[in-house]
């Protein structure tokens, strides 16, 4: 193994500390740069989903278990918070708003505890099967007990309970961003903490080779059962802030579906970076608020790019930028960007036929009262005509032909790159 | 529960069970064989009623009984061909995620093409009707067909695997790939074949199951999780023991769904009287058909607190 080539300064890391500082200024400054409504609901949300996604990465990224019913412990976070609140608000006990999250907190490590001893019992792809039965039984379950559940309609709050302290009420959303955004710092910067102690450690060597952690006298399973807790406790705070934000916890929060996407976007920011998750957040924001917006074939879009990322990517999106900056980083990268050009400009031409069409077929299925004519990307299309069609088939098909070709080309001169980085190494170790 | 009700019940509930088993046979298969689970195998019975829907209008449902699940095969092997083989290199659990995001495609190319509501998937003139009436209750048709066909298929199934040369060449590769594949068989295609296989049988499956049930959408969802428990109820990777947890699910959810009492119920057997106020109301009022819905899942945490390998399953882990 090459020694890894960034400066470390001793006896503080001021990479790490300006990494940290830009974070904690890109959480205070983000509103204040972004100032509509929609653009603050959206920074709440990606504030509390940084977490959950951060909490679910314990367990895909850092202990290799695959789990198909996260959800179930950020959304129980989040029933155990409202109904906290509301307790709160009618004077049963007094607990100030800024400390429900962690109530979200405990009740997903309660959760965590009781379901966790069954379901760490073994571990891949048993792992994830019995992580999907949980998930459905507890969905099943909040359908059956409209009592705590709050049935089809869900449980409301109102979160302005208390008396405002130094004129904080949490009543304006601009509040409740910052009071996500003080949460949101402090479990990354616990999580992060949490992959350099002897058990995150320990959990990354399970993920490995579990047999050998066996030898050297760990138990495995309850190496995972306790990571199991702290992600639901983690996932707990992360729900308890969305039942803040949002003031409504319906049953769909603990649905498979929510665990489906939560897995889908942490992998797809890269579950083998610390950061990938974020980056997921982020993208599970756009693609919840915006990309639903735009097209209903969304999810179409989003269950392609995960599969190419699967086969191709298995890092996700972190581990190109990781692998983009040790390209920088040797000074390659201007060799490269020709290709990229290339790649992108075909890749979206080809991008562009495929979705005209999916949009016609769409547009047929759904629209067919509003008449054949659809706009796209600010062209007409005639969903009933053969020329409209074609057009999109021709413009898929030259952007798919020419993509193979750069992709080919790129190929080779992404690999001349790579064998220089690996000499330039060798070279400087040998100075 | 009288006598006729329970037998309509037992009969429903062994035809729902042999569907299940239709469904968890290929899972089976493809897992013991592979080690791949397969996420997306719901969908495939989902896409077999569907295209069995379609080709119905054209040649007909008897037809269809062939060429849908041919499609379907054509389908799995496609997918294990160029997607599932270009991640076995990163193991399981890529694996595992491929066939995951498969499921969302499907779903979502599934109503591109149908559309998001059901369509009008009826059973042909042949199987509509009682097959017959005991005491006055119905039993249709279709369910008995349904057995019938499933009984076949595990027919085949056995004698294929036991009685042709391909079935030997795939229980060796079960258990020696290399072995096999030194002696100049051609591993990857027969991997190709049993996912594509299994992909059919699920199709299959589908292109009964979608008239005598529903073709719609959710229907993935409802059932995938449910073979998801047969199979580790049975024990992973065993085809006699994914046999008997789909009969046990099948009869279980049937009969739950027919059975009106509750704890309260029981408690009142002993002169107990439950009211509003009594604490732990809304779980004692809970009938057992309305529990019904959790119960395979109960049952598989159960099973995994008392029999971790499974019914018949021999392997840990």
């Amino acid at each position: 193994m090459a020694t890894t080539p960034y400066y470390q300064f001793k006896p503080y890391n001021v990479g790490r500390w300006l990494l940290w500082t830009l974070y904690a200024l890109l959480l205070i400054a983000a509103p204040l740069m972004f100032k509509s409504s929609l653009a603050l609901t959206m920074l709440s949300q990606a504030g509390y989903l940084v977490i959950i996604c951060l909490s679910y990465n314990i367990l895909l990224g850092q202990g290799g278990m695959l789990s198909f019913g996260h959800a179930v412990y950020a959304g129980l976070g989040s029933f155990l918070a409202v109904h906290a609140m509301n307790l709160a608000g009618k004077g049963t006990f007094y607990i100030p708003l800024s400390l429900i999250p962690l109530v979200g907190g405990l009740s997903g490590l309660f959760f965590a505890v009781l379901f966790g001893y069954v379901t760490t019992k073994k571990a891949g792809t048993t792992f994830a099967m019995i992580t999907l039965g949980v998930g459905e039984l507890v969905f099943a379950m909040s359908l059956m007990f409209p009592e705590f559940f709050g049935g089809e309609g869900g449980i409301t709050t109102n979160r302005a309970y208390g008396k405002p302290v130094f004129g904080i009420s949490f009543g304006p959303q601009i509040q409740v961003y910052y009071l996500i955004a003080v949460y949101c710092f402090i479990c990354t910067a616990a999580m992060f903490a949490f992959t350099r102690t002897p058990l995150g450690r320990i959990l990354n060597a399970v993920r490995d080779n579990p047999e050998r952690v066996e030898f050297i006298g760990y138990n495995t399973q309850r190496v995972r059962y306790y990571a199991f807790i702290i992600a639901g406790f983690f996932a707990g705070i992360g729900g308890g802030l969305a039942a803040i934000n949002s003031e409504i916890v319906t049953a769909e929060v603990v649905s498979g579906v929510r665990s489906g996407s939560l897995l889908l976007f942490t992998f797809l920011g890269g579950a083998t970076f610390f950061f990938g998750p974020i980056i997921g957040a982020g993208l599970l924001v756009v693609a919840l608020i915006l990309l639903s917006e735009l097209s209903m074939a969304w999810l179409l879009y989003v269950g392609l790019i995960f599969l190419f990322m699967v086969m191709y990517a298995p890092g996700g999106i972190a581990s190109l930028i990781m692998m983009n900056l040790r390209v920088a980083a040797f000074g390659k990268l201007r060799e490269l960007w020709v290709g990229y050009l290339g790649l992108a400009v075909t890749a979206f031409t080809a991008l562009t036929g495929a979705a005209a069409m999916v949009e016609m077929v769409y547009h047929l299925q759904l629209n067919a009262a509003l008449g054949p004519e659809l706009g796209f990307m600010g062209v007409r299309l005639n969903a009933t005509n053969l020329n409209s069609w074609l057009g999109a088939g021709f413009v898929l098909a030259t952007g798919l032909g020419l993509f193979e070709l750069t992709r080919r080309q790129f190929l080779t001169q992404w690999s001349e790159v790579q064998d220089d980085i690996e000499k330039e190494i060798k070279r400087r170790e040998l100075l | 529960m009288n006598l006729e009700s329970f037998t309509i019940a037992m009969l429903n509930g062994l035809s729902y069970g042999l569907l299940l088993f239709m469904l968890s046979s290929g899972l089976t298969l493809i897992f013991s064989m592979m080690g791949v689970l397969n996420f997306a195998h719901a969908s495939f019975y989902m896409v077999g009623a569907y295209i069995a829907y379609s080709t119905s209008q054209v040649i007909g449902f008897w037809w269809s009984l062939l060429v849908a699940p041919l499609l379907v095969f054509a389908m799995g092997a496609a997918f294990e061909r160029f997607c599932l083989r270009k991640v076995h290199k990163f193991g399981h659990v890529p694996e595992l995620l491929v066939t995951f995001g498969l499921s969302y495609l499907l779903l979502e190319l599934v109503q591109l093409v149908w559309g998001r509501s059901a369509v009008n998937y009826v059973l042909p003139e042949g199987l509509q009707g009682p097959l017959f009436t005991v005491f006055g209750t119905n039993f249709p048709k279709s369910r008995a067909f349904i057995m019938f066909i499933s009984l076949a298929m595990l027919a085949g199934i056995w004698l294929l695997l036991t009685r042709t040369r391909i079935g030997l060449v795939i229980q060796a590769a079960l258990t020696h790939p290399e072995t096999v594949e030194a002696l100049g068989h051609n591993v990857p295609r027969v991997f190709m074949l049993v996912f594509g296989g299994g992909a059919a049988l699920a199709g299959l499956a589908g292109v009964i199951g979608g008239n005598t049930f529903i073709t719609e959408p959710a229907m993935a969802g409802s059932v995938g999780a449910i073979i998801f428990v047969v199979v580790v109820v049975g024990g992973m990777g065993s085809l006699s023991g994914a046999f008997l947890a789909s009969l046990l699910i099948g009869l279980i959810q049937t009969f739950a769904v027919a059975l009106d009492q509750s704890l309260m119920s029981l408690l009142a057997h002993f002169n107990y009287r439950v009211t509003p106020e009594t604490f732990g109301y809304p779980l004692l009022k809970l009938t057992i058909s309305q529990v019904a819905p959790i119960l395979p899942f109960l049952f598989l945490v159960l099973i995994l607190i008392f029999r971790p390998k499974g019914l018949l399953g021999t392997r840990e882990g």
